[in-house]
């Protein structure tokens, strides 16, 4: 077995009570991976990072962490194996950044719980790690929900873990703190040879940071491997598939409208601008076709339709092309019966 | 404020208490001669040397024993709980303590007081304690259970309220076929009195208390972690299960034997570790076990001073006197929600 293999499962089976939720699922992590978990609401996501981390027991099957089983493993040697972030907020007012982030070497303290100077080293470490160091002596709640979500990853980091589950992490966060934690978690399983498992609703910012994608779909149904792979075997597509939603192989998003009805059009270019006006006009029911017998160009300056009009923003190449085939009262009423 | 001056300020001025309440009661006795009294064991007027050594000496000490116990034994709840409203009184185990007291009653076929269960001797006291400390766990695992399903502080306030009146209703039915004299004497125990507790009482009742504080700070790491919730806990190899039962162990015992000897004292256990959490601004229970025994032992002092009514012949029963003062924290801290919230999640 290679030294560099964490965890792995064997016919795992996952689920309460009598309730089968997915398995048998064989699933392996490696020092150094950052693994993303995603799914639809409901997949089990979180039944699975349970029974990874041995807050709850598996159906059938084994966790094996390295070379040990799971239920066998006791809990302070399991603690300094694996440690968790979970999306519950955590609420201890009176608690110091400092001081929860020192909780993480409690299974290294003894019995009173006293810090030794190789401890509070380590929590340094982590604070360092997590670029947490100025909160040191903050309260939890005078942090934001991003500070506190990388106070608590810092807090896992203390507790000195070969591997580090998260389950959505981002879950309560804007927009820059979950690019911001996903940046700090990829760039952790690289400095640290860590391996991190997360599980996440946030699909490009998975397909971004992983290096490894664990599909869990709505029935059960398991795949995993390298995001790019997924995509391009309709691996991702099909776990997605009851939501309802199309996803863009070619732009790797979701689409939220069906798939366009309306007038086809030529379109040509290639700078920032073409993606835009590409999505704008999927948006408003264009079918984009190379054959199509009108067509638009964008260029640095603006677009050209038929070679001839020329407009200068979105907004107007929009009306202009509405004019011309009379098409946008039709979308109304699409929209009108949508809703 | 540093923590060690903080903390010598409290040990101060639970000595300063301490010995002010020696000099308070029906008779007036100056601190100096408080003080020669006891040190020297010896004094001018013998009636003070008796007053002092049988009478005020294990009331104080009583006082201290049930400051530390129930503000250690509020504090465990609270942080078991995760609900900075949990407290001996308030969610009821008081009222368990005082059904395992009755069960006792029961059980001996005739109906007899808690006061005489209390002449029965060393035995006996030991027995008042084992039932009490029974019944608080009790009503503590049954109050746990419930809460599992509860998110809300205060509806478990009011759970814990109803269970309480639940027990309380069972004593009652007994007390409803009982003689009048007894009712009386239940009554009186009722209100809480620190005076009762002498000789080999004291002796078995600082045993038992001094016991459920050790298994308190030996808990207080299991506690610290606690703070982050069980599942986080128990990534931290906290075995929570042992852990809980050593905690729930420590809290039963502490509620339990106070209430067996002094009756049900409401409202120390809930407002000391939140004024302790506030005054020191810390959740390491290493530090607020600590601070809050010896706030709590401080906070019974001056209310068992105040109910002496210092100048007249009258008592106040003790309960009534931090009830006083006790109850208007707990509104406050209800009012004040995002108090609350800032304890515990």
């Amino acid at each position: 077995m290679s030294a560099n293999l964490l965890l792995h499962t064997r016919h795992l089976s996952i689920g309460y009570g009598n309730h089968r939720v997915a398995g048998p699922l064989s699933v392996q992590l490696k020092a150094g991976q950052l693994v993303c978990l995603l799914g639809p609401n409901g997949a089990g996501k979180s039944t699975l990072m349970r029974t990874l981390s041995g807050l709850q027991n598996a159906l059938e099957g084994d966790v094996y962490l390295g070379d040990k089983r799971l239920p066998h493993i006791p809990p302070t040697e399991l603690a300094k194996k694996l440690s968790l972030v979970l999306t519950e907020r955590v609420e201890a007012g009176h608690l110091t950044v400092g001081e929860l982030v020192a909780l993480g070497r409690t299974p290294y303290t003894n019995w009173l719980g006293s810090l030794t100077s190789a401890d509070q080293e380590r929590v340094q470490w982590a604070l360092a790690l997590t670029g947490t160091q100025s909160f040191i002596n903050r309260r939890l709640p005078q942090l934001s929900d991003g500070e506190r979500q990388k106070v608590m990853l810092a807090r896992a980091l203390a507790q000195d873990t070969d591997l580090i589950l998260l389950d959505e992490p981002t879950a309560h966060l804007d927009l820059p703190s979950r690019v911001e934690l996903m940046r700090l978690l990829h760039e952790l399983a690289r400095q640290t040879r860590k391996a991190i498992l997360l599980s996440t609703h946030e699909l490009d910012l998975a397909l971004q940071a992983a290096d490894e994608l664990w599909l869990l779909g709505a029935k059960g149904e398991f795949e995993h491997g390298v995001p790019e792979d997924l995509v391009l075997n309709g691996s991702f597509e099909r776990t997605f598939a009851a939501s309802g939603f199309a996803f863009d192989r070619t732009t790797g998003t979701f689409q939220m409208y069906p798939a366009p009805t309306g007038p086809a059009l030529g379109l040509q270019g290639n700078s920032a601008a073409y993606f835009w006006t590409r999505r704008a006009l999927s948006r408003e029911g264009y079918q984009i076709q190379a054959s199509a017998r009108h067509s638009v160009q964008v260029t640095d300056e603006g677009w050209f339709i038929d070679e001839q009009t020329f407009v200068t923003s979105i907004h107007d190449l929009l009306q202009e092309l509405s004019n011309r085939y009379s098409y946008r009262t039709d979308n109304e009423d699409l929209h009108k019966k949508r809703r | 404020m540093t923590r060690p001056l903080l903390f010598s300020l409290l040990i101060l001025l639970s000595v300063g208490c301490f010995v002010v309440n020696l000099t308070l009661g029906s008779v007036s006795i100056p601190a100096r001669e408080v003080a020669r009294i006891l040190f020297t064991q010896q004094s001018e007027q013998t009636a003070w040397l008796f007053i002092i050594e049988k009478i005020r000496l294990p009331k104080a000490l009583t006082a201290v024993l049930v400051g530390w116990g129930l503000s250690v034994s509020g504090l465990q709840m609270q942080t078991l709980f995760r609900n900075p409203l949990a407290g001996p009184s308030e969610l009821g185990i008081t009222a368990g303590a005082g059904l395992g007291v009755a069960a006792i009653m029961l059980g001996s076929g005739s109906v007899t007081s808690l006061y005489a269960i209390r002449q029965l001797g060393i035995s006996g006291s030991w027995l008042i304690v084992f039932m009490a400390s029974l019944g608080s766990a009790m009503v503590l695992l049954l109050v746990l259970s419930i809460a599992g399903r509860i998110r809300d502080h205060v509806v478990l306030l009011i759970v814990g309220v109803m269970v309480g009146t639940i027990t309380i209703s069972i004593i009652s039915i007994w007390q409803y076929f009982s003689q009048p004299e007894q009712l009386q004497e239940y009554l009186l125990w009722t209100f809480g009195s620190l005076g009762g507790v002498v000789d080999y009482h004291l002796l078995v009742l600082s045993t038992v208390v001094i016991f459920g504080l050790i298994l308190a700070f030996a808990s207080s790491k299991a506690l610290n972690s606690l703070l982050l919730g069980e599942a986080y806990a128990r990534s931290m190899g906290l075995t929570v299960g042992r852990a809980r039962t050593i905690i729930l162990a420590s809290t039963s015992i502490l509620t339990g034997s106070i209430t067996a000897f002094c009756g049900p004292i409401g409202f120390v256990g809930i407002a000391v570790p939140h004024l302790t959490r506030s005054l020191l601004g810390t959740s390491n229970h290493r530090i607020l076990i600590p601070a809050s025994g010896l706030i709590g032992s401080i906070l019974m002092l001056v209310c068992d001073s105040i109910a002496q009514l210092p100048g007249t012949q009258s008592v106040l029963p003790i309960n009534v006197v931090t009830s006083l003062l006790g109850a208007p924290v707990v509104i406050w801290m209800i009012v004040s929600r995002h108090n609350l919230r800032a304890s515990f999640s």
